[in-house]
C-alpha cells in the first residue's frame, strides 16, 4: 500500500541525525518491546510479512509520529487483538480476562532462545519453473499501486533498469503478507540510474537498486 | 520522531505512555503464557552482548588479510560469514559488497545500504540498527541524496565516486566491505578490526585511517 512506511525520496524530514556513541537501546522499555515482539512472532500465528503489512497498515501521522520500537508495539498489538490472543479490554485493563488458547507454536524457552536465534527464519524456497530474467537483461518494473502489502516501493515503479543479478527463488510478500501462501518466485537486484529515478538533476555518479521478485518486472 | 526523550527513565519522573503500554502488554504475555519472561532477558542479552557491530568487522578485517576468504565472501557471503560463527536472524541471506579505489582511469566505488520501506538491517553482523538507519530522514534521502546524506556524516568523496544505494526492498541483507586504509601493512586481523566502525559497514562512514586509533 502506498503508506508512510514507503519513505524513499520524501522531503523535508530535515538532516539525517547520528548520535555519538549510540547505546543500543534508549531506554528500558525498548529492550522489552525487541524481546516481547520476538516472543510473539515464535509462536507462528503470522509470519514476517503480516507483521510488515501491519505496521504498513498505522495511520501515515501515526507512522511518522512514532518511533520505531512504538511503531513495532502499535502493530504487535493489532496482530494479538486479531488473532484473539491478547484483546483491547485485555489491554485496557492490563491483565488476562479469558483464558489463553494454543497457539500454532509453543512459546518459545529461554533456553531455546540462542538456537532460536541463531537459525533464523530463511524466506528461500525451491522453485520449480526456470527464471524469466538473466543479469543484464533491461527491464521495466511495473506500475502498479496495490491496495495491498508490496515491497515495490514508489518511487521504482515504471522505472526503466537493468537486472544486475538473479538470487534464488522466495517468499513473495503480496501474497504473504495476505495469508494466500508463500508462492515462492525469483528474485533479481534490478539497478537503476540517479536519472531514470529522479531526472536530469540526479546525480550523474548515483545507482540506486532494489531486489525485486520477478512479478514486480517486464521486459523492456 | 520519538515522544518520549532518548534518554533512561530517571527515579521519580512519571513514565512515558508507550513504556506502561510495553509492561502491559507484557505482563499480559506472561499470564497467559505466551511469552517467558527469560526468553525476553535471553533475547535482550543477545544483542545488547553478544552480537554487534564487532562481528561484521572481523569479516571485514578477514576479507582485508585473506584473499581466498574475499573470493568466498564475494561467492557465497551468507556462508564465508557463517565460516566466523555469525548466522541467524536478519543474516540469512547475507551479499557482500566491496568499496574499491579508482583504477586505470575508472572511478572508484561507494556503496550505501538502506531500508526504504522499513529498517532491514543485518542483524548477526551489526546487531540491532541504529535509531536514524530506522527514522524518516535517512530512508527518505539515501536514495535520492547520497551524498548530501554522507555530508550528515561528515562524509565526502571525490566528485567522481561512482554511488551505489542498495535499497534491502527483499529478504537480502548486505554488508559493506570498505576500503582497508593506508598504512596498515603487516597489521593482522585483529588489529585491522578495530578500524572497521558501524557505519563503514553501512556506507555512511569510511574504515579509521591508523592514527585515528593509535
Amino acid at each position: 500500500m502506498n503508506g508512510a512506511q514507503d519513505l524513499g525520496g520524501m522531503m523535508g524530514f530535515g538532516p539525517v541525525a547520528p548520535e555519538r556513541n549510540e547505546p543500543v537501546f534508549h531506554a528500558p522499555w525498548e529492550r522489552r518491546a525487541l524481546g516481547v515482539t520476538l516472543c510473539c512472532n515464535a509462536l507462528g500465528e503470522w509470519n514476517i510479512d503480516i507483521n510488515r503489512r501491519t505496521r504498513e497498515s498505522l495511520h501515515p501521522v501515526d507512522y511518522l509520529g512514532s518511533s520505531y520500537y512504538e511503531i513495532w508495539i502499535k502493530g504487535l498489538t493489532r496482530l494479538l487483538a486479531e488473532r484473539g490472543l491478547v484483546n483491547p479490554a485485555e489491554m485496557e485493563a492490563g491483565h488476562a480476562l479469558e483464558p489463553a488458547r494454543p497457539t500454532a507454536r509453543p512459546t518459545l524457552k529461554a533456553a531455546d532462545v540462542p538456537a532460536a536465534l541463531a537459525k533464523g527464519g530463511p524466506c528461500d524456497r525451491p522453485l520449480d519453473r526456470a527464471p524469466l530474467f538473466a543479469a543484464g537483461d533491461r527491464v521495466r518494473t511495473r506500475n502498479m499501486n496495490p491496495a495491498g502489502h508490496t515491497r515495490l516501493p514508489r518511487y521504482a515503479r515504471d522505472k526503466l533498469g537493468i537486472v544486475e543479478r538473479r538470487h534464488g527463488a522466495f517468499v513473495f510478500p503480496d501474497k504473504n503478507a495476505h495469508r494466500l501462501g508463500e508462492d515462492p518466485q525469483w528474485v533479481y537486484t534490478v539497478v537503476f540510474t540517479g536519472r531514470a529515478l529522479w531526472g536530469e538533476a540526479a546525480d550523474p555518479t548515483l545507482t540506486v537498486s532494489i531486489d525485486c521478485w520477478e512479478p514486480y518486472l517486464e521486459r523492456a | 520522531m520519538p515522544h518520549d526523550g532518548h534518554h533512561d527513565h530517571e527515579e521519580g519522573s512519571p513514565l512515558p505512555e508507550i513504556a506502561l503500554r510495553v509492561k502491559a502488554l507484557e505482563s499480559i504475555l506472561v499470564e497467559k503464557g505466551y511469552v517467558d519472561p527469560a526468553a525476553i532477558d535471553a533475547i535482550v542479552e543477545t544483542y545488547e552482548i553478544k552480537v554487534g557491530p564487532r562481528n561484521g568487522a572481523k569479516v571485514v578485517a578477514k576479507a582485508w588479510s585473506d584473499p581466498a576468504y574475499l573470493e568466498r565472501l564475494r561467492r557465497d557471503a551468507t556462508a564465508a560469514i557463517a565460516e566466523l560463527g555469525f548466522t541467524g536472524r536478519q543474516g540469512e541471506h547475507m551479499v557482500a559488497v566491496e568499496n574499491t579505489p579508482p583504477l586505470q582511469g575508472k572511478p572508484g566505488r561507494h556503496n550505501i545500504v538502506v531500508c526504504t520501506l522499513c529498517s532491514c538491517y543485518p542483524w548477526s553482523v551489526l546487531g540491532l540498527p541504529p535509531v536514524w538507519y530506522k527514522a524518516a530522514p535517512y530512508r527518505a534521502k539515501a536514495v535520492i541524496d547520497p551524498r548530501g546524506t554522507l555530508a550528515d556524516f561528515g562524509v565526502t568523496l571525490p566528485k567522481e565516486t561512482e554511488i551505489r544505494v542498495w535499497d534491502s526492498t527483499a529478504e537480502l541483507r548486505y554488508l559493506v566491505l570498505p576500503m582497508r586504509p593506508e598504512g596498515t601493512e603487516g597489521w593482522d586481523e585483529a588489529r585491522l578490526a578495530t578500524l572497521v566502525t558501524r557505519d563503514s559497514m553501512i556506507g555512511t562512514g569510511l574504515a579509521l585511517s591508523p592514527e585515528r586509533v593509535a
